[in-house]
């Protein structure tokens, strides 16, 4: 294959690559380059880029990756899912309660009910899914407190999940290789199946993909059912890294997720995003988190900066048109 | 006659609202124990009222078709802020209050910058200005704190009379001895209705709605757009700051509590669904939601008093109440959705 | 006599869209106190020169003058500020807003900061009366009025803001005829009162009732504009249709005896828009569908794509009896049913997804191997029909809205074969489209019909009726009025059958038009 041909056909997918990618994967640099100036400047070393500390924050961003995959997939639909924290807790909870090896099974199954019910809300009942999700989510945290009785889960994480969060294998963290497990099979439903295909088309205009014969319900059910799996992977995991569940332990992940989507380039009123946005959107997320937590910065500083850093990077690639 | 019945076909939600706040409430005033007292009356208000403040704040931006994220961070703001400038002479205290509205305001303009001239879906662009905006208010308060002039927090937390007395002036006597006991937070609570309503008849009120009915329609007409979304988050930035506001005097300190702010935020999407105003825009009001706030609360104050003995008893268990709320909620939202088995042409529910 | 100096007067006017010239060096005027009705089927551009004149868009070339001063209009409100005032339907109203708030708004009056609303419901209340509506309560939804009570709205609002040139774009088709003469009483006043009105319609009755002047436009042009009287009915369709070379219909085939029914539909209701409609569709027949907009073709079809709940009546397939749940059914193999939809942006095309995508979103099922989709027999597929349907286009990936209006219902139709249909039906399928894609149209229809695919044509254009079908049937308020077959298709037979008329007297014939009630 000739030199032009190869560099017409690199031209060509640079071209078509969104414009979120190549911001992300900026801000990224940016962020190492900032983090390794400010290490360098106060003790002396690149601490910043050692191979330890960076995957160290790949566990971290895997964990929040995982969650942000659902997310994405409910964006893409044009919807929302507001349940994401305590479907994670739930099935944490649930999950540790129970044990063993059929705590796994049983996570996500309930992380697919709640998803279900979600999908069913959302897609017969024609209820936003803005506030059908935000009252589903109240409902789990009142059925969690009913059953832990108020006090924090004492039931310890079985082992699977702690070697799965925290453990390495070949020096890579487990939960890199649970979310790159997760980033393939949601990548290859995107990009492969009809029902990817379908997800991007309802997400853009519903209407015509019911006027072509095609189950709309059931595309957005399925998406709220994977969303629901992912919250319960998020949460299983989270309980295995912190061997408990623990009350309000998905609080954090709501705003993250929908932001690293959002950074990542999909569009908040669905039809359009990839999923490389989407990890590349919550390693950015998770990159500046960890530097302003180097610097020290106070959590005032850090809200600031976080919301900053979202306004600023939507502004130059996620505005939407004139009329 | 028939306006009578047109208002009723028209104000469904907020009617419902008003019932659904007669209901829990009523039923909590008669299992209360003192019953309905001035002083009770006086205590649940003033436990409403950031809620109320912070639901019509919510109220604006979702007539006009978007949404607002930063409610309860601009709420937290202005809390704060109210904790560092309040605490002084009584000049300083009036120049306090005035720049916590200000404050307030600021925060929401921005918000409609966001949303106007960035261009940026309401959505995204007040979830980024609330961790902004939360983040300022750690900033002004790190750790909980702050002075709140005590007289001050005295008179807004009780009623008319103290507050008079608090001023210089003498309690209310005689006829209208009554109003002297209603309490300064319900007082405050129509002071903000008639500001809604006052907003709801001038043009830029005609025109949020209009803009959520039919942003293209709206264009058509000559509706000043920009303008309109402008005006709209920047008064629910003041809403929510008169919310912060009284937290301070309630509480008479700042606490930039991020979980506290994310609930006001959520509770007041619940509060204005459940007062009949429509998330998808043009339909609705302020008033809806303050019942909606109203509605929220009461069924948690329920949770106080409920008989132990009676069919309900397991709700006065404290470790039920979540969930009752939540399913209450979730059935509350859901109701409406029953328009959808009556749809003869499967085409009408793309709309 | 010398001639009054026109009110408006339009140069040179072009309006290009993509590769379609919808207004092509139009030179047009109209004076004051005259009703002035444009003329033309569809496409001809009289929408374009609507809003054209009304602000809506801006022309490519030309000049618009009006009272002699040129102007320029850049939004409909700046045409509103210099009197014309143009009635759309429906466009213009705000839902969950009340009537008399849909009226006043942009001109408000003001006391204290506030909106006065007593001088807001008062002025509402005159303006209903004058259109005649004055049972309408000011305080109303626009949102629970029913259809023809909204356009007597637009119309009161319309009048609300001072026209001194009101444009009517088929403003009466939703009303009932009571409310139709009531709205020709206030035209005919206005135009007394030295107004000028600019009518559009396809209803010759009304036209010849209440115009003075009529222009007639064809593909783009401006044709003639004459006094009322000049032509007869006959000479002013043929200067509608024209002798364009544009509209050749490939040769029809001698009408078949006995087809095989391969659809029977009997007693088929719904709602108020379906009322007892029974007919055959034969294996290899195209049927068409014709009548005015509105009396039921875009329901009938929607039914029997399994869209409408609860529709009575039978549906026979190939002689079994089916009940057609919703659209994943009509599609399927057994049935064998597609439905080229009416508004290709919204219902037939995701515009943002790309050619091929939306080539193959109704048939992905054919391309499964296992969980994923065989690309590679998907784009062999989709380039042998673009190349069938010579649909021209850059590349596959392009994005459907850098096509043409002809090419995107090109694309629509390629979806829809794709799935190997045995009943295509057809919602007005050339509608905005250039004649040379609507030729390559009618030859693809021919074609599929010979090759044994039988087809549901709903048009509003007679020619299409005409010149593709081997049946016609006319609807009227949801029944079928007259079934037209072979030599019957005539332009005349299809006209009078549209208005509910038969060749019977000339005297019953008012009596039936002022009678009918549309919906």
């Amino acid at each position: 294959m000739s030199f032009a041909v190869l560099s017409q056909q690199l031209r060509r997918r640079a071209q078509r690559t969104e414009k979120s990618i190549w911001y992300t994967l900026a801000s990224i640099g940016l962020i190492l380059l900032v983090g390794s100036a400010y290490t360098l400047s106060t003790d002396g070393t690149l601490s910043f880029l050692m191979p330890n500390y960076l995957l160290q924050q790949m566990k971290i961003a895997s964990f929040l990756g995982i969650a942000a995959t659902g997310m994405m997939l409910v964006i893409l639909l044009g919807h929302i899912d507001l349940s994401l924290p305590w479907v994670l807790a739930t099935s944490a909870m649930l999950a540790t309660a129970v044990g063993g090896w059929v705590a796994l099974p049983y996570g996500l199954c309930i992380g697919a009910f709640v998803g279900l019910l979600n999908g069913l809300g959302v897609a017969y009942l024609r209820v936003p899914s803005m506030i059908f999700t935000l009252g589903m989510n109240t409902v789990l945290k009142g059925l969690m407190v009913v059953f832990t009785g108020g006090f924090a889960p004492r039931s310890e994480a079985p082992e699977w999940m702690e070697v799965l969060a925290v453990g390495t294998m070949l020096g890579i963290p487990n939960s890199l290789f649970v979310w790159t497990a997760i980033g393939i099979a949601v990548v290859f439903i995107l990009t492969k199946t009809p029902f990817g295909r379908y997800v991007y088309a309802v997400g853009n205009q519903e209407q015509a993909v019911f006027l072509s014969g095609v189950r709309t319900p059931w595309i957005i059910v399925g998406a709220f059912v994977l969303c629901g799996i992912c919250a319960a992977v998020t949460g299983m995991l989270l309980a295995g890294f912190s061997h408990k569940a623990y009350q309000a332990m998905g609080d954090d992940y709501l705003m993250p997720a929908i932001a690293a989507v959002v950074i990542g380039g999909t569009n908040i009123l669905g039809g359009r995003g990839t999923y490389m946005g989407t990890v590349l959107g919550t390693i950015t997320i998770v990159l500046l988190s960890s530097m302003l937590s180097v610097m020290q910065m106070p959590e005032a500083g850090r809200q600031i900066i976080y919301g900053a850093v979202i306004i600023g990077m939507l502004l130059v690639y996620g505005r939407q048109e004139e009329h | 006659m028939k306006h009578w019945r047109l208002y009723f076909k028209q104000n469904q939600g907020l009617l419902v609202a008003i019932g659904l706040f007669l209901f829990f409430y009523g039923a909590y005033s008669s299992l209360h124990p003192q019953g309905f007292t001035a002083a009770l009356f006086n205590q649940n208000s003033n436990e409403c009222f950031a809620l109320v403040m912070a639901a019509m704040a919510q109220t604006i931006p979702v007539l006009t078709g978007g949404l607002d994220l930063s409610v309860g961070a601009i709420l937290t703001l202005v809390n704060c802020l109210a904790s560092e400038l309040l605490g002084g002479t009584a000049v300083e205290n009036a120049i306090g209050f005035a720049a916590c509205l200000l404050a307030g305001l600021a925060c929401g303009f921005c918000n409609g910058c966001l949303v106007v001239y960035g261009r940026l879906q309401p959505i995204i662009a007040t979830l980024a200005s609330s961790a902004i905006f939360i983040g300022i208010a750690l900033f002004i308060r790190p750790t909980p704190g702050g002075t709140v002039n005590g007289d001050l927090a005295f008179a807004m937390t009780y009623d008319l009379n103290e507050a008079l007395m608090a001023v210089g002036l003498s309690g209310l006597s005689g006829s209208l001895a009554w109003c002297g006991q209603i309490p300064t937070t319900v007082f405050f609570a129509l002071l903000m209705a008639l500001i809604w309503t006052f907003f709801k008849r001038t043009q830029f009120g005609l025109e949020a709605y209009a803009i959520g009915a039919s942003a293209e329609a709206a264009f058509m007409s000559g509706v000043q757009v920009k303008r309109a979304k402008l005006i709209a988050y920047s008064l629910a930035g003041f809403f929510a700051g008169v919310g912060g506001l009284y937290l301070a005097l309630q509480t008479s300190s700042g606490n930039a509590n991020i979980p506290q702010a994310s609930a006001y935020t959520l509770n007041s999407i619940a509060a204005v669904v459940i007062g009949g105003t429509s998330l998808y825009g043009g339909m609705g009001g302020a008033i809806g939601s303050i019942f909606g706030a109203l509605v929220l609360r009461s069924v948690a104050f329920n949770f106080r008093v409920i008989d132990e003995q009676s069919a309900l008893g397991f709700l006065a268990n404290p470790l039920y109440q979540p969930l009752v709320e939540g399913v209450v909620l979730l059935a509350a939202v859901s109701i409406g959705a029953f328009w959808v088995f009556r749809i003869k042409n499967r085409l009408e529910i793309f709309k | 006599m010398s001639e009054p100096s026109p009110f408006l007067q339009l140069r040179g006017i072009c309006k290009r869209y993509g590769g379609v010239t919808a207004l092509d060096r139009v030179d047009f005027s109209c004076t004051a106190g005259t009703i002035h009705a444009i003329l033309g089927e569809n496409g001809a551009g009289k929408s374009t020169l609507i809003k054209t004149i009304s602000g809506v868009v801006q022309a490519d070339e030309g000049e618009i003058a009006l009272e002699g001063r040129p102007v320029q209009f850049t939004h409909p409100v700046e045409a509103n500020r210099a009197g014309i005032i143009c009635i759309f339907q429906e466009l213009s109203l705000l839902p969950t807003l009340s009537v008399a708030q849909n009226i006043g708004i942009g001109q408000q009056t003001k006391r204290f900061g506030l909106l006065d609303q007593k001088v807001q419901i008062r002025k509402a209340e005159e303006l209903l009366a004058r259109v005649g509506c004055e049972d309408i309560n000011p305080r109303t939804w626009v949102r629970d009025l029913p259809l023809s009570r909204r356009q007597m709205v637009e119309i009161a609002k319309a009048l609300g803001k001072d026209p001194r040139l009101l444009i009517l774009d088929e403003a009466t088709s939703a009303l009932t005829s009571a409310d139709v003469e009531k709205v020709f009483d206030i035209l005919r006043k206005l135009r007394d009162d030295g107004l000028v009105l600019l009518y559009i319609s396809h209803r010759m009755n009304e036209i010849k009732e209440l115009s003075d002047v009529m222009s007639v436009f064809r593909n783009g042009q401006h044709i003639e504009t004459f006094p009322k009287g000049r032509h007869g009915d006959e000479e002013i369709v043929e200067l509608m249709i024209g002798r364009d070379m544009g509209h050749v219909f490939p040769p029809k085939p001698p009408p078949v005896a006995e087809r095989a029914p391969v659809l029977q539909v009997k007693n088929l209701s719904w709602e108020r828009q379906l009322d007892d409609i029974s007919l055959d569709l034969g294996k290899g027949e195209i049927l068409g569908l014709g009548g005015l907009d509105g009396q039921g073709q875009k329901e009938f079809l929607l039914a029997l794509f399994g869209v409408l709940k609860d529709a009575t009546g039978t549906i026979e397939v190939e002689g079994k009896r089916v009940e057609i749940a919703g659209p994943q059914a009509a599609k399927s193999e057994v049935l064998g049913l597609a439905l080229v939809p009416e508004d290709r942006k919204t219902e037939g095309l995701i515009l943002s997804m790309s050619i091929g995508q939306n080539a193959s979103l109704a048939s992905l099922r054919q391309f499964r191997k296992g969980l994923r989709v065989d690309t590679q027999a998907e784009s062999e597929r989709v380039a042998e029909m673009l190349r069938r349907l010579q649909i021209k286009i850059g590349a596959v990936d392009d994005p459907v809205s850098s096509l043409s209006g002809g090419n995107q219902q090109k694309v629509v139709l390629a979806k829809w074969l794709m799935t190997n249909p045995n009943i295509l039906m057809l919602n007005d399928p050339t509608r905005g489209i250039d004649v040379g894609t609507k030729q390559e149209l009618y030859q693809l229809f021919r074609e599929l019909a010979d090759a044994g695919t039988s087809i549901l044509l709903y048009s509003t254009d007679y020619d299409e009726l005409i010149g593709l079908c081997d049946r016609v049937m006319i609807l009227y308020q949801g029944r079928i009025v007259r079934e037209l077959s072979g030599d019957e298709i005539t332009e005349t037979h299809i006209v009078a059958s549209s208005l509910n008329l038969h060749e019977s007297s000339e005297t019953s014939r008012n009596d039936q038009y002022l009678s009918s009630e549309a919906s």
